[in-house]
């Protein structure tokens, strides 16, 4: 039989907590994003919505999340890249670097994976699909590494390298959006070429109904999220990453390479993120236009903060992400309420995860048993 | 003005935890109270009850007999009470006149800070009790010793009628002690209460006029200390019988292990913080490095261990080249490091005990394949060592920071001697430990010479040296200027203080 204490140590183990973290890591959470919808709903009766109206909006944001068939595959379709970018931040926080831009990354990611597919459109479905994504995988990668190595050899600092190289990244893809062997043919705005038919990410659902959009880059999200797990957990690379961001001086003691640590830790922060844009492109988009990173690279810095930089964490808060993004709409649609305010309450979840005062000052109760004994 | 403090049944816990159980205490005008404990005894709690930090869970706080409530910090300095901390709160980059009226400046009309009036405060304090710190000099100019003034004159600016200093022998040269502790009886004298705060049993009986000893949060002991032997209050403090002596039988001297040709170190500035060290290690003998903080030892170790790249000159560990190794490698060689820092170099306090003492070799092919741990073998590796090296801990799966003081250093000592090193580089590593930690670290250190092993030990606290090395080398200004033999006849402290202070003349001894 598994008691309770067992099921916490299991539970604990797999998700390398330490033994009282567990608070921390799953009450804080729940917590916040009840606070968050409660300020939400006391942000709508503020600028006049009546009651009845606040509790349509909220059972339209529950419903268009997780209450149909379709609800449940928006919200996975809108949580691929959130997650798969996530990981790649929240290791980048266990490294003990800010990465701000996943962005730039997604964007360079997928013009690069979108070029790759319609100008091989000739090769067979299987290889092209591997191919974009690991072509957008890689030009992410080695986006995310111009940041590190400057970090690693100039020491200038990756939050002002990171922010900057989005900057770039947008004007790259206005730039190239406009070139003639990208842009569409006949069209005068900067949009590019198609990805081939055989080029897309097959669907998963479109026996059940063909408007269904959840591809197969879910797998490719689960994966993801166990080979991150395994990598901080089991590997040496991923000690030495953990060490790095924990206490620097330490990793240099005991004879650690920090540099390497941040370009690698940049580097697969990088090809997430680029993975994250090519299969954004090939899955969904069907190509690249200004915009197409639509901000999922500042959602995945939410994700990661939410998920603690875990990567079962991260797999949570990404489906939370996603689900509060799909059933916002549904919730423009039936109520008549902002998407505004979903952006809202996913800034509160944030402000309350990075500040966990707050909520343990309105809920003491919730965390009177996990004084320290230390 | 004159003051007395009473404190009665303070008690405070943190949690489960009591810090302070049923403390009584008084603390009269003119007197130098002794305040005596390890590491975790108490004392900061204490002391911070006492300057409005924490507010006590039971028990009262009298000032000349009346009841007080304080608040915080503020309370506490306008009733009078002032503390000067172990690590000075001074704003480096300003002067010390700046420095004594900062958050109670005089201002001339408007918020026009009044300065000449600043520097008239300061010389007058200054004179008064023979302070001699010149107002305009730029804190981060003055040595320790003139910074601690700085410090002392900032609470007697404060009007301060009770004096608490925490540990404030720890960073200062044997004569700088001298010259604190004619200050600390000119403020007695003129009816200031003292408390003085440490660890060392000499000073206490050098300068306290009564003593309380405190262990576990309680009080184990309180008297003259001048009536009571340096055994009976290292008793009182430690709970059991403590000897002062390493045992250690004569020295077997060997090859050279550790050989530093030449070595020279430069800093961004150009500024030369190494000067032309040579000296070797052999095996079979402690060389302790004597030095006031700050002089090139923290530099020395990061150059022997691979730390800093960019020297000069030339090291060899036995027969092999080491001068372009890095610390992995040196490491893999035989080099094993205690750092001088265990929270900030040795550790991670995040970190189970487990992942602290596979830091620096997980990547063995004992420990790791390819890619990945195996962390089976790297805890059992840990609890063998944790066993060996008397590491308490119920798991070795607790964080690091779940340790006592003395159980993290000695985790970081069976990181470092549990793989057999020819060569110990021990930085400060009995700092912030207890007294049975120190003993058992010492013998641990002892046994890697009597092995045939050679130990770098360095380290402020002149005791240590003293009592562990074979030999002792001074280092000032990044040179080292003296060595003395250790082994049959010892040199006197103040030999070796003198050459701590920069004084070469007529001490070096030929060897």
């Amino acid at each position: 039989m598994i008691t309770k204490s067992t099921f916490r140590k299991t539970a604990a183990d797999l998700l390398m907590l330490q033994q009282g973290a567990y608070r921390d890591a799953i009450v804080l959470p729940i917590i916040a994003i009840a606070t968050a919808l409660l300020i939400g709903a006391l942000i709508m009766t503020a600028t006049g919505v009546d009651i009845d109206t606040i509790g349509r909006s909220f059972s339209a944001l529950g419903y268009g999340a997780f209450g149909s068939i379709n609800a449940i595959s928006e919200t996975f379709t809108a949580a691929i890249p959130l997650i798969l970018a996530g990981l790649g931040i929240g290791l980048g926080f266990r490294a003990g670097l800010f990465n701000i831009g996943a962005e730039g990354q997604i964007i360079i990611g997928g013009l690069l994976a979108v070029i790759f597919s319609f100008t091989f459109s000739d090769l067979p479905t299987i290889v092209l699909v591997t191919f974009t994504l690991i072509v957008g995988s890689l030009a992410g990668a080695a986006y995310a590494g111009i940041a590190g190595v400057l970090r690693a050899v100039t020491g200038a600092h990756e939050v002002i390298l990171t922010i900057m190289l989005n900057l770039i990244s947008y004007r790259i893809l206005d730039y190239a959006l406009r070139q003639p062997f990208i842009q569409k043919d006949g069209r005068s705005d900067p949009i590019s070429k198609s990805v081939p038919g055989n080029g897309q990410l097959p669907k998963l659902l479109d026996w059940i109904d063909p408007n269904l959009r959840l591809h197969v880059g879910v797998f490719l999200m689960l994966g993801a999220v166990i080979l991150l797990w395994w990598l901080i957990k089991k590997s040496k690379m991923g000690f030495a990453i953990r060490t790095n961001g924990e206490n620097s001086h330490a990793a240099l003691y005991a004879g650690m390479n920090p540099k390497m640590v941040i370009i690698g830790s940049m580097a697969i922060a990088g090809g997430l993120a680029g993975l994250a844009g090519a299969v954004q492109i090939s899955g969904v988009l069907e190509r690249a236009s200004p915009g197409f990173s639509a901000g999922i690279g500042f959602d995945a810095i939410a994700v990661a903060l939410l998920g603690r930089s875990h990567p079962i964490g991260i797999l949570f808060a990404g489906i939370l992400f996603g689900g509060l993004e799909a059933g916002g709409r549904q919730m423009q649609i039936d109520a008549g309420v902002s998407i505004d305010l979903i952006s809202i309450i996913q800034a509160l979840v944030v402000v309350f995860i990075a500040a966990p005062l707050i909520i343990r000052t309105i809920t003491p109760w919730a965390f009177s048993k996990n004084k320290r004994t230390s | 003005m004159k003051m007395d403090i009473e404190l009665k049944g303070i008690t405070k816990r943190f949690g489960s935890v009591i810090a302070n159980d049923q403390i009584n205490l008084q603390i009269k005008a003119g007197e130098v109270l002794g305040l005596l404990g390890e590491n975790g005894a108490g004392k900061s709690t204490l002391m911070n009850i006492l300057s409005g930090l924490y507010a006590p869970d039971e028990g009262k706080l009298l000032i000349d007999g009346i009841e007080v409530n304080f608040r915080g910090p503020g309370d506490s300095i306008s009733a009078g009470i002032g503390m000067v901390h172990q690590h000075f709160m001074l704003v480096p980059i300003f002067s010390v006149a700046e420095n004594v009226v900062l958050g109670v400046e005089p201002v001339k009309t408007a918020d026009y800070l009044d300065l000449s009036k600043a520097r008239t405060l300061v010389n007058k304090i200054s004179s008064e009790y023979g302070l001699s710190v010149p107002p305009d000099a730029i804190i981060e100019d003055l040595p320790v010793g003139i910074q601690q003034k700085v410090e002392i004159i900032k609470v007697l600016f404060r009007e301060a009628n009770v004096i608490i200093f925490d540990e404030p022998t720890a960073v200062l040269t044997p004569s700088e002690v001298e010259d604190f502790f004619s200050i600390v009886r000119a403020l007695k004298a003129s009816g200031k209460a003292i408390v003085f705060i440490t660890h060392k049993l000499h000073e206490i009986k050098e300068i306290a006029d009564r003593v309380t000893v405190l262990r576990h949060g309680r009080i184990t002991g309180e008297g003259n200390p001048k009536r009571l032997t340096k055994e009976k209050l290292a008793e009182m403090m430690v709970g059991r019988q403590v000897s002062f002596t390493v045992n250690k039988i004569k020295s077997k001297i060997g090859h050279p292990i550790l050989k530093l040709d030449n070595v020279e170190l430069y800093t961004k500035d150009n500024e030369r913080v190494l000067k032309n060290i040579n000296f070797s290690i052999n095996a079979g003998e402690i060389v302790g490095v004597a030095g006031i903080q700050g002089n090139g030892q923290t530099e020395l170790i990061e150059v022997i261990t691979g730390l800093r790249k960019n020297y000069a000159g030339e090291m060899f560990l036995g027969e092999l080249d080491i001068t372009k190794a890095n610390a992995r490698q040196r490491h893999i060689a035989g080099m094993a490091h205690i750092p001088e820092d265990r929270h900030k170099f040795g550790m991670v306090e995040n970190f189970s005990i487990t992942e602290n003492i596979i830091i620096n070799n997980y990547y063995e092919n004992s420990i790791s394949n390819f890619i990945t741990i195996n962390w089976k073998k790297a805890r059992s590796i840990a609890e063998l060592l944790c066993e060996e090296f008397d590491v308490r801990t119920p798991s070795v799966e607790l964080n690091g920071k779940s340790l006592s003081g003395g159980n993290q250093q000695k985790m970081v000592v069976a990181r470092e001697l549990g793989r057999k090193p020819r060569i110990v580089i021990a930085a400060q590593p009995t700092r912030g430990v207890d007294v049975g930690s120190i003993e058992y670290i010492h013998s641990r250190l002892v046994q890697s010479r009597d092995d045939g092993n050679g130990v770098l030990l360095v380290s402020s606290e002149l005791d240590e040296i003293i009592s562990l090395s074979d030999r002792i080398l001074v280092m000032y200004d990044g040179s080292i200027v003296a060595e003395f033999d250790n082994t049959d006849a010892k040199p006197k402290r103040n030999q070796i203080g003198l050459a701590m202070a920069g004084s070469t003349e007529e001490i070096y001894n030929d060897h």
